[in-house]
Formats: C-alpha cells, structure tokens, sequence
C-alpha cells in the first residue's frame, strides 16, 4: 500500500473551472453583483460577499421524467396504518411524494447561491472602469526607477560579484586545462615520502610532480577571464501612491441626504482608486465661509453653520499639497460635492484657483452636485443651473480637464460613478 | 520479553494520527479483510487530502484529474457555499475504480474515522469494483487515469486550436446527451479476417458434406431472396435504431470535424465508464458499509481499538445507516447504505439461522453456514435490480414496512397496491428491483429514422413508459443541442409503447455555432 500526502499539493486546481463559469454567467453575476450593492450599503462591496444567480442562466439541460402525468408507482418505507386498496388523497404539489423518482443526480433546480471572492466581486464591480487618460500620460513619465536582474555581465563592480556562476566558469576551464587537482599532488608526495631515498622510480615521481607543480602555477584558480557580474537592468516604476481629498460643503443648505449621496460617492472612488494605487491616502477638507482639515467622522456627521464661500477649500487643498503631496510622487485626485450654492463674489475667484493651482497639479478633478430628490419638486418646476455649476461649465468649456454630474437620488450614484470613469472610445478620447 | 498489557495492542489512542498510524491501521484492516473475510482486491493507495482538496474532487466527479468545463466550476462553486453555509458536510472519503485503486481520506479525520474510511473504501468498495462482473464488463480500471490525462490533454489542445467557445459549445451540448450516450449491451465485435475466413470456409464444408441435387429441382419462390426496403436499408446501414444517441452523431453527423468527433467520444466514454456505478449503488454501497461493520468489530474483538473508538465509529455507522419513514420530513428515498446493509446482514443471517420462512424463500442458502461465500458470489454477479430481485426477505421488507401505491393521472387518489403481508412480498420485491433498473430510470429514447433522400431530418423517439412525458422545458434544449450537432432540423415523438400512438411532438431546427450549416 502507498500513502501519499497529497495537501502540500498546489490548490486552486479549480479555478480555470471557476474563471469559465465567472464569464459564462458574466452578465448574470454583473446583475446580481449590482443589485446587491444597490440595496446593501457600498462599504460592503469592499468585502466581496455572496450573490445570489436565477437557475436558468447556468442550467444544464438533460432529458428527465416530467413529475406530472401518466401512471407511476412509489415504494416506500414506514407502513404503520394502510391495507391494500386503500385510497390516499393525492398530495398537493403533483403526485410524486417524493418517491424514489426525482432528477438521478438528486441535483434541485434552486436559484444558485455562490460566494465571490472580495477581488471578483470588486472586479466585476468596477468592470470597464478606467483612470482617466490624463494618469496614464503621467504614470508613462514618472521618475522612479527599480532595479532588476538580467543576466550577467563581464563588467560590474565587486559587490556585485556572481560568486557560483564565477567558480563554475572556473571549475570548467581547469578541467577543461587539466589543472593537477590538490589532491592529486598530495597524493604524489606522499607516495615520494614513502619511498627509500634510493629508489629507482624516485626520480621519476619526483620530475612527474615538479612539472605538475608547474602546471599548477600556470593555469590559475580563477582567471579574470571566469569572473561574472549580475547584470542589473532599470526598470521605470510607475507612481504607485495617490492621495484623494474629499472637499465637501457642509454649510446649513446641505441636507443629510446631499450628505449621504456624497458620502457614497467617495467611498466608490475610495475603492476605485484602490485597485490602482497600492497607497491611497484621504483628505477631508469641508468648507463653509471658511475650510478646514477635517477627519471621516467630523467630515461627514459634525454639523456646522455658516456661509459658503468654495475657495476657501481650494485654497486650503493647496496648503496641504504643499505641505505635504509632492505632486512628482503623489497622484492626487479631488472630488468635491456641494449643492451648488456659493457666495456670489467667490465664483471668480473660484475659477482662477482651480485653473491656476489645482488642475495642474490634480489627476482628475471630479465636482459632484448633489440635489434633492427630484420628486420632491413641484412638477413644471425648472431649476436654474446653480453658480458653481455655469461657473464650471464654463471652465470645461474652454477645456479644463474636470468633470462634473448632478445627483440627486442614491440609486444614481452608480450609474454617474460610472460613467465619469468609463473607458473612454478612441474618437471620444480625441474629442 | 515484556509483557504486553492490553493498552499497548491498540493501533491508536485518541483521535490524532500520523502516517505511520495510517499504515498499522491498513496493515490491520488488511489482515482481517484478506484472511478473515476473503476479499480479493486491487492494490491500495491511500491519499491523504484537505478540505478544499475534497470539495475540488467533488466537482470534477470525484476523478483526480478531469477536463476543464464551466460547469464543473458551477458545481464547485454551488457545493463550497453549501459547505461554507454548513449546509452540508463533505464525505469522509471517495474511492476511485482505478488500479491501484485510489482512495481519498481527509485530513480533519479522527484516527477512527480513518480506519473506517479504509475498511470502507479501500477494502469495501475496492473488492466490489475489483470483482463485480458490471464493473468487470464495462470498466477499465487500469486505463482510466491515463484515459482521464489524454482526454484533459486532448480539451486543452483543442481549446488552443479552435477557441475555448467553440470546444466549450460542444461539450455543453454532449454534456446534455451524455445519459444518452452509454452503450447499455455489449456490442458484437468486428470479426477479422481470419475469423472470417475460417467461417466461410466452414460454411462450404457444411454446404458440401449436405449438398444434394434432388434440392434443385424441388419448386421454390420465384427470386427466392427477400428484398429488403429502403427503411430497413437505412436502418441496417446506420445502425438503426440507436439508443446511444451520443454514438449515433459522432459515427453519423455529417458536419463534424473529426476533433468534434473525438470530444463527442471523449464525453461518451467517460459516462460509460460510470455508468456500472448508476446500477450498482446499493449493492456497492452495500458491501462497502457491511465490510467495514464487519471489519471494526474484529478489530475491537482483536482488541486493538478501544471502546472509545468503536463508540465512535458505532455512531457514524448509525448515521450512515439510517433510513427515515416515508412521512419523516427527512425523507428523501431510500438511503442505498441502509438498504444495502440491511440486506448483507439478513443474508449473514439466513446463512446462520434461518427461520422456516427464509428456508422457504431461499433454500439454496439458508442455514449453509458459510455467508462469506455467498455474500463473495452476490457482490461478484449481481445489479442492484437483479440483487434485489433475488435476495430481499419478507423479513426486511416487514422491518422497513414497505408498502406500494400507485398514482395514475386519470384518478383523483392514490392506491395502496401491496403492503409488507404475505400477498405482497413478490409484487413489492418485484416493484423495488425495477425501480433500479436503469431501463426504467431513463427515458427509453432512440434514434429511428433519417431522411437520407431529403431535408436529412432526424427522427428521434421518446418510448414513454407509463405515459410518463418528458420534462417539456429540458426536453427542447436538449433537442436543440441535437440539432445543433447533427446539423440539420431534428423531430422528436413521445409515443405510448402500449399502442404507438404518439403523445407529444417536439421539433428542433439546428443553429449555425458547432458546425457550418449549408445554406438553403
């Protein structure tokens, strides 16, 4: 008999198998995956979790046995109470009770349950997403460089040095030579030891070992000829850390709704920019009349009064940049949500702040406006554009690289999440 | 020489274990499984596995290497969440119709889990699939890992030649069929030359040593030989009617490409190989349950296990072995470990004290003293169905209180046919073998006809017994999936064996994918 131990074996033997069956139901897992984010608070979709597939989408057809219709008889166990010929109500639910028909490989034909990994759940979640054009153009000419080994060279410095391919070259040249080996010569001289100091073959022995002595001399240990450096070759490393900053207004006007809408918004681009950048920091600046540095929990629940002035925000952006983003190594993304109000003075002021100091230094600068739920306005009712939005329409208008959407219900930040990262078309890239 | 207290006998102590462990285990199993009780089997081979190990087994129907398809993800996925829900347990073992014959045992087993795991499965199973003449028929045991390699190396290739789609539309399609593609008697073998030679030489000599030429002048019918029509032609050229449906498209499809063929052969087989598994389950089962029982309880007897530990195995034996009332919640048909124990240890007993019943019943084997011979000849020459047919007792079927009711459309209630009494014992006996007959468990379907002179539309024939129709949903995909592969429109009749009258129609129109069609 042979025992094998077969656990040290690699896992994951089934994850072709899984990866089949992921793009199989693809659409149907995407569907899912969807659904369960929309009803379940997005901070979950960072931990994967299971979903729930209809049946039909992965069935696997055979020919069976209808369970209704036509003669069948059932054996059973646990006759306590029925004589031959008796009559039994016919259950409910056709007549199988559960007899010995049924599917043979006693598989149900439930909705399929499954568990996704937290990376395919994430995967699927931010499927067709992409960073937008402008990072990659800056991830392509980063500084940093890392090092790694290529081969060896002939030339390199000492610390360098490839200690076993610089002894197998050697070995093999002074076989290849016929270097005397230490032993051999050893060997020799003890031989000569051994022998009478007349004897015949002494002289022999001694010539034979003077001129392996001299071989030796001429063929070295190692020769500069043997000697091997590892080879090391640059490699240019992209940027891998990116600080996002959340600029809110938290001034009376925003609701906790507005609040909540925004609040899910980050977090979406927080998971986002994850998958991207191995370090992602955060940074919440909120901002009535005036802005301050603000940590998760003051940012989103301590309420606050005051006017609105939007550049008090920028400016205070700029300060922590300063301080401490060097825009050469970091990427900095910005989102700012508002309801749209600002002091009507600031809007000017607004402009040439992002125009001269943000956007050039930002990856991507992302303004959400978020409403009131639409059904909350009388119908007929036109809203006009509020003044941040026609003061960044008209940035964008003369070609600022930002983007910007009005939300107004949860159901939509999804959908406009998405579409400000969607893989843009070649011809929308060059628009 | 010290003195061996009782202690020191035993094979394990507590419920850890190591692979010397396993192997004083197997060296003892062994002893009492080939002296004691007789059994013949392959050579072992005992793989010790982890959780996720197992459950990667269970999807790819329990073969330790398997071809690569979607839907063994599927089941992969579906019994991991099931496993992780706590749903359902995994099985302490599966055993593989191989030689050597591999058996797989998990790593969270107790030291007594896994001697009852090797009694079971590599003693158990082993000697069935070793000596069972379905098994013996049907099965390569010494080919099929390497069969299993080929078949997973021959997908892959194909996948890179032609696209990971296209191979995975047709396996999904012969996956459909793949109940349909088992050759269910034993095929007549092309005769070589030389065989044929030797008959028709045989065959002279006969003509001459009875040749009289009175014969000649005897009137006869006009041309003498019987012309056969164009429908037997047909059939006797395609070799109609076909049951193995997977058979039929691979020798005669028209459109195939010969790697469409080889995988349509690679799926067939691989059914065929399980398919002495499907009519052997209660009887495998059967003997894998009563070997092991038979097996603790020696090596208690030897002492070499504590009390402890056949406690234990007492209550998993238990569980295994229990087969709930029709009208227990927990009922789900019959458990094929309970019935099969249950019917090993009544032939045991009838060997050993046969009642005057059983002497009636059974008179070439009650009271003969040696059970282990008959049981050896049972596991040996018997299908669940014949088994059962022969050897369930009126005792166990009053232990199990086996009744019959027959449900028929056409009535509002259901009958009671026959209960466990004296007037019901055959029709019962006689009702439970068939429902494990394979006969009766598939639909009876056939191919019958091509339109060869035509449209080439084939003709496929659903025999329902009973009345019984196909499931209508299933029944249209996987007519489609026989459409697609044939290439050309199918049709499908459900008919009433009784009187061939036909029920149902079904029609199916093939699909451009697996092969190109020809435009009309």
């Amino acid at each position: 008999m042979h025992i094998v131990d077969r656990r040290l074996n690699p896992g994951g033997k089934n994850l072709a198998n899984r990866q089949r069956f992921m793009r199989r139901a693809k659409s149907q897992i995407r569907k899912a995956v969807h659904e369960s984010t929309a009803s379940g608070s997005i901070k979950d979709a960072d931990d994967g979790g299971e979903v729930v597939l209809p049946a039909q989408g992965v069935h696997e057809p055979q020919f069976r046995r209808s369970s209704h219709g036509g003669f069948r008889d059932h054996l059973l166990p646990g006759n306590k109470e029925y004589v031959p010929g008796d009559t039994i109500p016919r259950p409910r639910g056709g007549g199988g009770d559960g007899g010995s028909e049924g599917s043979p490989d006693g598989e149900g034909e439930d909705d399929f349950r499954f568990a996704l990994s937290r990376d395919e759940f994430v995967d699927l979640f931010l499927e067709d997403l992409e960073l937008p054009d402008l990072a990659k153009r800056k991830v392509a000419s980063t500084e940093a460089v890392s090092w790694q080994r290529a081969g060896y060279s002939v030339t390199g410095s000492p610390s360098n040095l490839a200690l076993n391919r610089t002894v197998r070259n050697s070995l093999a040249r002074r076989i290849a030579l016929k270097r005397p080996k230490p032993e051999e010569l050893e060997a020799l001289r003890a031989e000569i030891a051994a022998l009478d100091e007349v004897d015949e073959r002494r002289p022999e022995l001694e010539a034979e070992l003077a001129r392996k002595l001299r071989r030796t001399g001429l063929i070295p240990y190692i020769d500069p000829l043997d000697v091997r450096y590892k080879r090391f070759d640059a490699i240019p490393k992209p940027v891998a850390q990116a600080v996002m900053f959340c600029l809110m207004d938290v001034s009376g006007s925003m609701t906790e709704h507005m609040k909540d809408l925004a609040k899910r918004f980050y977090i979406l681009l927080y998971i986002f920019l994850k998958r991207r950048y191995k370090n992602v920091e955060v940074v919440f600046i909120r901002h009535t009349h005036e802005a301050s540095e603000v940590d998760e929990e003051t940012f989103f629940n301590s309420p606050e009064t005051g006017g609105t002035v939007v550049s008090t925000a920028l400016e205070e952006m700029a300060k922590v940049v300063a301080e401490r983003y060097d825009p050469d190594s970091w990427n900095i993304y910005a989102a700012q949500a508002s309801d749209g109000d600002n002091t009507a003075s600031d809007n000017e002021r607004t402009a040439a702040l992002l125009t001269k100091n943000i956007l050039p230094i930002s990856q991507y600068y992302a303004y959400l406006e978020v409403g009131r739920d639409a059904e909350h306005f009388p119908p007929g009712f036109i809203r006009r554009d509020s003044d941040l939005w026609q003061t960044y329409s008209a940035l964008i208008k003369a070609g600022a690289p930002m983007a910007m959407r009005k939300v107004g219900h949860r159901r939509d930040i999804y959908p406009v999440f998405r579409e400000l990262f969607a893989k843009k078309t070649s011809a929308e890239a060059e628009a | 020489m010290s003195v061996s207290t009782e202690s020191d006998r035993l094979l394990f102590k507590g419920a850890d274990w190591d692979f010397n462990t396993i192997q004083r285990i197997n060296d003892a199993v062994e002893e009492i499984a080939l002296n004691e009780l007789g059994l013949n089997v392959y050579q072992n081979q005992i793989e010790v596995i982890s959780t996720e190990q197992m459950l990667d087994a269970y999807s790819s129907i329990g073969m330790p290497l398997f071809y690569k398809h979607w839907s063994f993800g599927k089941h992969f996925a579906r019994n991991e969440a099931m496993y992780r829900t706590g749903m359902q347990g995994l099985a302490y073992e599966i055993v593989i119709n191989s030689n050597p014959c591999i058996s797989y045992i998990m790593e969270e087993n107790t030291a007594t889990m896994q001697t009852l795991v090797i009694a079971h499965a590599a003693y158990g199973h082993n000697h069935f699939f070793k000596n069972n003449y379905v098994f013996k028929q049907w099965t390569d045991a010494d080919g099929i890992i390497d069969y299993l390699e080929f078949a997973r190396d021959f997908v892959m290739k194909c996948e890179e030649q032609h696209g990971a789609e296209e191979v995975e539309r047709l396996l999904d399609a012969a996956h459909a069929l793949m109940n349909h593609g088992i050759h269910k008697y034993p095929r007549r073998r092309a005769t070589d030359l030389r065989t044929e030679e030797k008959r028709e030489l045989e065959r002279r000599e006969h003509d001459e040593r009875v040749f009289n030429d009175l014969w000649r002048t005897v009137p006869g019918k006009d041309n003498g030989r019987h012309d056969p029509t164009a429908l037997e032609r047909r059939r006797a050229l395609l070799e109609l009617p076909q049951e193995n449906i997977l058979y039929f498209l691979e020798k005669s499809a028209p459109l195939l490409l010969p790697w469409q063929r080889e995988l349509l052969r690679i799926v067939r087989i691989i059914a065929q190989y399980f398919y002495p598994q499907t009519q052997t389950k209660v009887m495998n089962e059967g003997c894998a349950t009563y070997v092991h029982y038979q097996i603790m309880n020696r090596l208690h007897d030897k002492g070499l296990i504590s009390e402890g530990a056949l406690m234990e195995f007492l209550r998993s034996h238990t569980n295994v072995v229990f087969q709930p009332d029709f009208d227990d919640p927990r009922y789900s048909g019959f458990n094929p470990y309970a019935l099969g124990f249950a019917m090993m240890k009544d032939i045991e007993r009838i060997c050993h004290e046969p009642t005057a019943e059983d002497r009636e019943w059974f008179p070439d084997i009650s009271g003969c003293g040696d059970h282990m011979a008959v049981l050896r000849d049972v596991w040996a020459n018997y299908r669940d169905e014949s088994f059962i047919l022969q050897y369930l007792s009126p005792r166990l079927i009053r232990h199990f209180g086996l009744f019959r009711v027959t449900d028929d459309a056409e009535d509002p209630h259901l009958k009671v046919a026959a209960i466990h009494d004296e007037r019901g014992y055959r029709d019962i006996r006689r009702a439970l073998a068939r429902h494990y007959d394979p006969a009766y468990f598939t639909p009876d379907i056939q191919v019958v006809d091509v339109n060869l002179a035509g449209d080439r539309k084939l003709m496929v024939q659903h025999r329902a017994m009973n009345r019984i129709l196909l499931e209508e949903k299933d029944a249209r995909l996987v007519l489609q999936h026989i459409a697609d592969l044939w290439g050309y429109d199918v049709a499908m009749a459900e008919i009433d064996p009784a009187d061939d009258t036909v029920l149902k129609d079904h029609k199916a129109r093939a699909r451009p994918g697996i092969v190109p069609l020809e435009t009309a």
